[in-house]
């Protein structure tokens, strides 16, 4: 079953085929549905597989699976292959997981739009190339899905191409992540000049001999690879073009600015936890700029009232979460924290689109308030999200962010600090967008008649939600053999040798359950003052704005990072491209064309006398051209 | 006798062709445009080839030629004027002619030079008829069959060209 | 015997007319027959080089060339037909809008 692998990433293509070049005249019911029974199928694939490899004995979970040769230049040699391992498993059945949940729930999100087909062939796509991403064995191979999600990010950040703004954010999104690439490209070159291949097999096993730990090599590729990683996960500083991506559909926030492709810049670091673990300062980077994040992107959520950005900083902000375990060593817990953040983030996802559906469109959350009775389902669903992302015992998050907080306890206090006041954050926002959503007056329009979703995108909702609430105990804490995911990892992260997290590999019980119930009480603490603020005291809020009026604004504009930007980089490059434009192109690029055109002109004015409309006169030229040439051959 | 036909020959066809650029009247032209046929195949003749200049007769001084009057009759051409004011092509054509024709005599003697290595297989081939027509229809089967084609296009094209009232 | 070379002279004396002709007259038809009269030239010199050579094959390319020449006078008498149809005239010094 191994050997099909490649079977997972058919299934999605096969769509992609059928639904964009076939189904110009398919009902939308047969799309929605051969998009979904596409993903389905990879799901159960990959399902197929892991329990393929539960069975095999750790050591031998392995294996690499070659379908041909793509590439042979030279000393370049690239295969079309794909990598199965506990690792690349996971994330296959987290990518074909949530993306069939979400494709159901698209169904019914996007029954009503023009753009159906279009929708699920980009949506397939995407699969595809995550799928791609996730399980393939080289770098370059990596990359080409890499890019192909970051084509498909685009492209359905722009799904509704015809207004301005998801254009622009299509576009923002995929500049800014260019400059990522840029850093993933250069680290690969990097990569293969040091160990002439770009096999992952091959230059892990090759890294501990070939390169000098904390040398310059391993810290410069890792730091590149970071740069690429920041890009696509949204890190500090390339974080920008995320919360404008929430201009696409949410179905697609929920998938790829959410659960899957953001995510895969935590992937990649985990998958090179090798060559990070031979690079301590780039592991400082690593960690310290998730920190930064963590904390700025939530210290931005608290002030949101959009429902659908408030979850996109949060997402940022979980993500580096997820970065600062990678940091610390604890590459397990990263990609824990990542399949139970897919789970509860593409659920609160779906319940805001949920909540948009039947809003009329509405995401101002201002403008919500009371909705609870209206929509039953809805609420219970998001406010298990909202506990998940919160991280209350006993939901998945709980266990997944205590996990990191933990280990990054054991590495530094001041990381921790900062990571427990973005928990405080966390929850805090988050309640808060509960409870401005669903509890209090409702300062709904009065136009609006809310209803609750269709069914189609309820059972969505209710699957995620009990992942969401069974998903943290893949990874149980304390008890012994309890952490199960962290087992399954052990093949791909024991590579990493001498990473920090395995050093800990002994666990201090009665101090690690001490430090949950602090965490624990830091979420309470969070949600107690949200309550206060939103619920007890509405004035508050308000009153606080005014006094901190200072403080208010520059977290409310987001620390006016989008203009300094603009003034600092948009506008420079603009003014020089401009000039570039007026004084280079116009003048001496389209000059040197049109001169040499006007040249000819000129020319042509003296030789055009030549033609006279004479047929004769022509053939006069023809005969005399002739008797030259006999002269010249015969004569001479 | 030989020799004799030759020049009789040769110098009608030069007259008649002279006279045939001369002559304003179209019609005239034609009809000395078929002396000079009919002497070129006595010329054929003179050279063994029989056949040709059976064809030169039928074909050109027959078909051809009748053609061309026919179709000088039907528009019923008014004698050509010269046009005022063009004497300097009429000039410009002279003297390149002119110097053209004295170029050609000497090219014809280097050509018939470069030739001349080969020469001395002169023979008659007799039955010349049988001999062409043996070639034809085996060397030259695919040409022959292609200018088949070709004359059926040319008829299809004359008919449209000129079938259609304008 | 008649020296092959006077019959190329005589060909060559023809095909030279021919040319003159093409310039010298202005009537489409006339021209056309000038062009003929090339043709013909160029047969002669075809056959004396064949008997010259003793080869036949000279005289089927002959063959040949006169079936074009059929067929070109076909079509070009069609082409002047229609034209005078169009302009009321074969003089080519008017037909001239094949100029800048």
């Amino acid at each position: 079953m191994i050997n099909y692998i490649w079977m997972v990433t058919l299934f999605p293509l096969i769509g992609v085929v059928l639904n964009g070049l076939a189904g110009v005249k398919f009902p939308r019911k047969v799309t929605g549905a051969i998009g979904s029974l596409a993903i389905l199928g990879s799901f159960l694939t990959a399902c197929l597989i892991f329990a393929e490899v539960l069975r095999l004995p750790a050591a031998q979970r392995t294996s690499e699976v070659v379908l041909f040769t793509w590439i042979a230049c030279g000393s370049l040699l690239v295969n079309i292959g794909f990598l199965v391992d506990p690792l690349s498993l996971v994330m296959l059945l987290t990518v074909s997981g949530v993306s069939f949940i979400i494709h159901i729930y698209s169904m019914g999100y996007m029954a009503e739009d023009e753009g159906f087909r279009r929708y699920f062939t980009y949506l397939n796509l995407f699969v595809f190339f995550m799928l791609i991403l996730v399980s393939a064995n080289s770098f370059l191979l990596m990359f080409v899905g890499w890019e192909g999600v970051g084509l498909c990010s685009y492209l359905l950040i722009g799904f509704w191409y015809q207004r301005r703004a998801p254009a622009d954010a299509g576009k923002k999104a995929f500049v800014v992540n260019r400059i990522g690439d840029y850093g993933f490209l250069l680290a690969m070159m990097l990569i293969f000049v040091t160990f002439k291949t770009l096999d992952f097999s091959t230059v892990f096993a090759a890294a501990p001999h070939t390169l000098e730990s904390g040398g310059l090599a391993v810290t410069l590729i890792t730091l590149l690879l970071f740069l690429g990683a920041c890009g696509k996960s949204a890190q500090i500083p390339l974080y920008v073009w995320l919360p404008d991506a929430m201009e696409g559909p949410t179905p697609v926030s929920a998938l790829i600015h959410a659960a899957t492709m953001v995510t895969a810049g935590v992937y990649m670091v985990v998958r090179c936890s090798v060559l990070y673990s031979l690079a301590p300062l780039s592991m400082d980077v690593v960690a310290i700029i998730g920190c930064l994040t963590a904390i700025y992107a939530a210290s931005i959520g608290l002030m949101q009232n959009d429902i659908k950005r408030v979850l996109a900083y949060s997402t940022i902000s979980q993500l580096g979460y997820m970065f600062l375990a990678c940091g610390v060593g604890a590459f397990s817990a990263g990609i824990f924290h990542l399949v139970t953040h897919a789970f509860f983030k593409a659920l609160l996802f779906l319940g805001a689109g949920s909540v948009m559906h039947g809003m009329a469109g509405e995401l101002d959350m201002r403008k919500m308030g009371a909705l609870k009775s209206k929509m039953p389902w809805t609420y219970w669903t998001f406010l298990i999200g909202t506990l998940a992302l919160a991280g209350i015992f006993p939901f998945a998050g709980f266990f997944s962010k205590d996990e990191i907080l933990w280990d990054v306890l054991q590495k530094s206090t001041v990381l921790w600090a900062g990571g427990a006041i973005g928990a405080f954050m966390t929850a805090f926002y988050m309640f808060r967008a509960v409870f401005m959503t669903f509890h209090g007056e409702s300062r709904v329009d009065e136009q609006v008649h809310v209803h609750e979703s269709p069914r189609v995108m309820l059972i969505p909702l209710g699957v995620l939600a009990l992942l969401s609430v069974a998903g943290g105990f893949i990874g149980l804490p304390l008890i012994e053999g309890g952490n199960r995911l962290k087992e399954f990892l052990v093949p791909v992260i024991a590579l990493a040798g001498h990473g920090a997290a395995a050093q800990h590999g002994a666990h201090e019980a009665g101090f690690e359950a001490v430090m949950m119930v602090v965490s624990l009480g830091v979420a309470l603490a969070g949600i107690a003052l949200a309550w206060l603020m939103y619920i007890k005291n509405p004035a508050v809020p308000e009153k606080l704005s005014e006094r901190l009026s200072g403080l208010y604004r520059l977290i409310y504009n987001k620390y006016f990072v989008d203009e300094a930007c603009a003034a600092v980089i948009v506008e420079p490059v603009k003014n020089g491209s401009l000039f570039l434009w007026r004084a280079c192109d116009n003048k001496v690029i389209d000059g040197a064309v049109n001169g040499s055109g006007a040249v000819m002109l000129r020319a042509s004015r003296i030789l055009q006398r030549v033609q006279t409309g004479m047929v004769q006169g022509y053939a006069l030229g023809f005969v005399g051209g002739v008797i030259a040439v006999l002269y010249i051959v015969f004569a001479m | 006798m030989e020799q004799v036909l030759f020049w009789i020959c040769g110098v009608v066809s030069i007259v008649f062709a002279v006279m045939m650029i001369l002559k304003r009247n179209p019609v005239h032209s034609a009809l000395c445009l078929i002396v000079v046929f009919l002497c070129l195949a006595v010329s054929y003749l003179l050279l063994g080839a029989e056949f040709l200049a059976a064809v030169q007769v039928i074909v050109y001084a027959g078909a051809i030629m009748v053609l061309f009057l026919f179709v000088i009759m039907l528009l019923n051409l008014d004698d050509e004027v010269h046009s005022p004011g063009k004497p300097r092509m009429a000039l410009i054509a002279g003297s390149s002619i002119g110097s053209g024709l004295i170029l050609l005599f000497l090219l014809t003697g280097g050509v018939f030079k470069a030739l001349s290595g080969t020469r001395g297989a002169e023979k008659v081939v007799a039955g010349n008829t049988q001999a062409v027509a043996e070639l034809l229809f085996t060397k030259y089967l695919l040409p022959f069959e292609v200018t088949s084609i070709l004359l059926l296009a040319a008829i299809i094209g004359a008919i449209v060209l000129a079938g259609k009232k304008g | 015997m008649v020296d092959t070379t006077q019959y190329l002279v005589l060909g060559a004396i023809l095909f030279c007319l021919g040319v003159a002709g093409v310039f010298i007259r202005r009537n489409a038809i006339v021209i056309f027959m000038c062009i003929e009269l090339m043709l013909n030239a160029v047969n002669l010199t075809f056959i004396a080089i064949s008997r010259s050579l003793g080869s036949i094959d000279g005289q089927v390319f002959v063959f040949f060339i006169m079936t074009v020449a059929a067929a070109e006078a076909a079509v070009g008498l069609a082409i002047i037909l229609s034209l005078y149809r169009r302009r009321q005239t074969i003089n080519v010094d008017e037909v001239n809008l094949l100029k800048w």
